[in-house]
């Protein structure tokens, strides 16, 4: 083929106008709908009892310790007091299932509805439609977000008289962010079941299932795998250590444990590695264990888990794009 | 003769190894009204889909207002308005905030958006329930409000699925109306249904579909013509001489087929409405008309003959 027939199939091949076409359009029309939906009720009174207990059983406990601690604040959201879990725990539980009830509809929602072939004969693309519920979606969780996190900070300010300090903003912003990626490997995943399952109620179960499977389940296989793959037959130090790093791997590549291990590390200064680095001999020169790490440096130890969580979000919404653009528009 | 808006050449549609749509060649001109016709699974859906881009072709060409929908689907779907079969609304929103969001879609700023929605939903008789969510719509009165969505962008042709699906009778002869109305004002229409003897009504062409191919397609006369052979049938009840009477009939320009019923009845199979002459020839063979009737042809006959030819000749085939 000659470079000019080349550049005159490229022509050919190439689509008409921006793929963005509309994006707007469908974001806020999309953010309006989950905003105004029965199911953001829900979720609103849930999550509003959810932090304004965590805090309320943090703050009682921690208020003896006011004054002896420079990162008080970070305790608000990690401390507990039984039977009440810490408001972390309740995040990395409650955040997947924000996610999914977000998103499990999103596509085939439209198919239901009828609506998809009318909406898909407007001049848009259908990248347009994905990407923008995809946005929706994940400004609406962020917002949610935002908004707990705000109100954990304000009856904190309230509640201990103490102000954070620029460090522990800091962190806590980043905790944020952390929590909006980690919620938006389940939009993507769940956006994906909506687009495989034509049912609503299918793509929910699928979406809950791998929420439960990644939360209970993986842990357990991941020890059982490292048994079978390293496993440990002289009980010498070297193949504990091995079994003990495939586990780890293994669990790895669960989104939940990637934001546990985040969440460690940025909401508690003294965490000077994260999985088996406390093992290994990558301590700083004269590091005391027990005194905090620099925000950097807590930032570094978690760099590679932060981007392991949005590149699972970008790999499943790829996934999902593709599945989408090949399927038929016909009900 | 006008121009034309929508040309396919060889289109084909292959899903696995079914063909849904087998080398059709189609053409629709500006300003009229052509009826797709044929069974559900005849080609007629996929062939719309293809025509706005919403599904690629496996081979063929289709070209939509002289473009390309595979390429330059925006342009098409700017310029066409599509009423899918069974349109959807969403249900908890109202009437002018569906159609805002199609507005928005289509790039219209918000003010001309909303002069258009009043201006489309008052049209079309909404203008009473433009606030109400569609939840509490009818089935005649989403798909008045899916025409008032396509209107919305202003469109040259406006592509139906099944458009009297579903509606009560009273309710599709009121689509059809719309149907006309929409014709007067310009827009071609093209409509796709199974349900023949009211695409009949206000169709200027039809195409007969029949697995992915188009095997018949013309003015419901031309068929009529060509496939009845004589189409309309003719009734008279004439007192007098049968022989002569019989002998007259025949001889009328037109007629082609002429039979004794029995009891002063002859039944007159003819190429067009043929009762003046009819009449005229059979007082002149000194008959008594008492009675004089006439049966246009209908696309459900051209139908079922051209189809008991189809399977006749498959089964000869096979034989």
């Amino acid at each position: 083929m000659t470079a000019s027939s080349k550049q005159l199939e490229m022509t050919r091949r190439t689509r008409e106008g921006s793929p963005w076409t509309g994006l707007w359009a469908v974001v806020f029309k999309e953010m309006a709908d989950l905003l105004t939906s029965s199911r953001m009720r829900i979720l609103e009174v849930l999550i509003l009892l959810t932090a304004v207990g965590a805090a309320y059983a943090a703050m009682s406990q921690i208020r003896e310790t006011i004054g002896r601690d420079p990162f008080l604040f970070l305790k608000l959201f990690t401390v507990s007091k039984a039977p009440i879990p810490s408001f972390v725990e309740f995040l990395s539980f409650l955040v997947p299932l924000i996610a999914i009830s977000l998103t499990f509809d999103a596509i085939n929602g439209e198919f239901n509805r009828r609506t998809m072939s009318r909406i898909l004969s407007q001049p848009i693309y259908r990248d347009a439609l994905l990407f923008g519920k995809f946005l929706a979606a994940f400004f609406t969780l962020a917002l949610v977000l935002t908004v707990i996190w705000l109100l954990i900070i304000g009856l904190g300010l309230i509640g201990l008289g103490v102000p954070p300090s620029g460090e522990t903003v800091a962190r806590l912003l980043l905790f944020l962010l952390a929590t909006i990626f980690y919620g938006g490997v389940w939009l993507a995943l769940a956006m994906l079941f909506s687009i495989v399952f034509r049912q609503p109620s299918a793509a929910a179960m699928a979406s809950l299932a791998a929420w439960l499977f990644f939360l209970i389940f993986w842990n357990i296989l991941a020890g059982l795998f490292a048994d079978v793959l390293s496993p440990v037959r002289m009980g010498i130090p070297q193949e504990m250590l091995k079994n003990a790093q495939m586990q780890i791997s293994l669990a790895r590549l669960s989104p939940t444990f990637l934001y546990g291990e985040i969440l460690a590390a940025l909401l508690n200064p003294a965490v000077r590695s994260v999985g088996l680095g406390l093992l290994l001999p990558l301590l700083p020169q004269g590091a005391i264990p027990g005194t905090p790490l620099p925000l950097g440096q807590s930032l570094l130890l978690i760099w590679p888990q932060l981007t392991g969580l949005i590149a699972a979000t970008i790999l499943l919404f790829a996934l999902g794009y593709v599945l989408f653009q090949r399927q038929e528009i016909r009900a | 003769m006008s121009n034309v808006v929508i040309n396919t050449r060889d289109l084909t549609k292959r899903y696995d190894d079914v063909v849904a749509v087998d080398h059709l060649d189609l053409t629709i001109y500006e300003g009229e009204i052509f009826g797709m016709l044929g069974p559900n699974g005849s080609g007629k859906t996929t062939t719309i889909l293809m025509a706005l881009g919403l599904t690629e072709p496996t081979s063929g060409e289709v070209r939509v207002l002289g473009l390309d929908p595979a390429r330059q689907p925006l342009s098409v779907k700017a310029r066409v308005g599509y009423i899918p079969d069974q349109v959807g609304f969403y249900d908890e929103l109202t009437a002018v905030e569906n159609l805002l969001y199609t507005a928005r879609l289509n790039g219209i700023p918000r003010k001309e958006a909303m002069t258009r929605i009043e201006n489309a939903l008052t049209r079309l008789g909404l203008g009473e329930v433009m606030e109400r969510p569609v939840k509490t719509f009818s089935r005649g009165m989403r798909q008045r409000l899916a025409v008032a969505d396509v209107l919305i962008k202003q469109p040259g042709m406006i592509i139906m699925d099944e458009p009297t699906q579903g509606l009560d009778p009273e309710g599709a002869h009121e689509f059809l109306d719309i149907i006309r109305q929409l014709k007067a004002e310009g827009i071609t229409v093209l409509l796709a249904s199974h349900l023949l003897h009211q695409v009949q009504e206000v169709c200027d062409r039809v195409g007969l579909f029949y697995k992915g191919r188009m095997a018949l397609s013309g003015t419901v006369d031309e068929l009529a013509r060509q496939y009845m052979k004589g189409g309309y049938r003719i009734d008279l009840e004439v007192q007098g001489d049968r022989k002569a009477i019989e002998k007259a009939l025949r001889q009328v320009k037109g007629v082609t087929d002429v039979t004794y019923l029995g009891q002063n009845r002859y039944e007159v199979r003819a190429q067009g409405d043929l009762r003046a002459d009819a009449a005229r020839a059979a007082v002149l063979a000194d008959g008594r008309l008492l009675s004089l009737n006439v049966e246009a042809p209908s696309l459900d006959d051209i139908y079922v003959r051209y189809f008991q030819e189809v399977e006749h000749d498959s089964i000869k085939q096979a034989a």
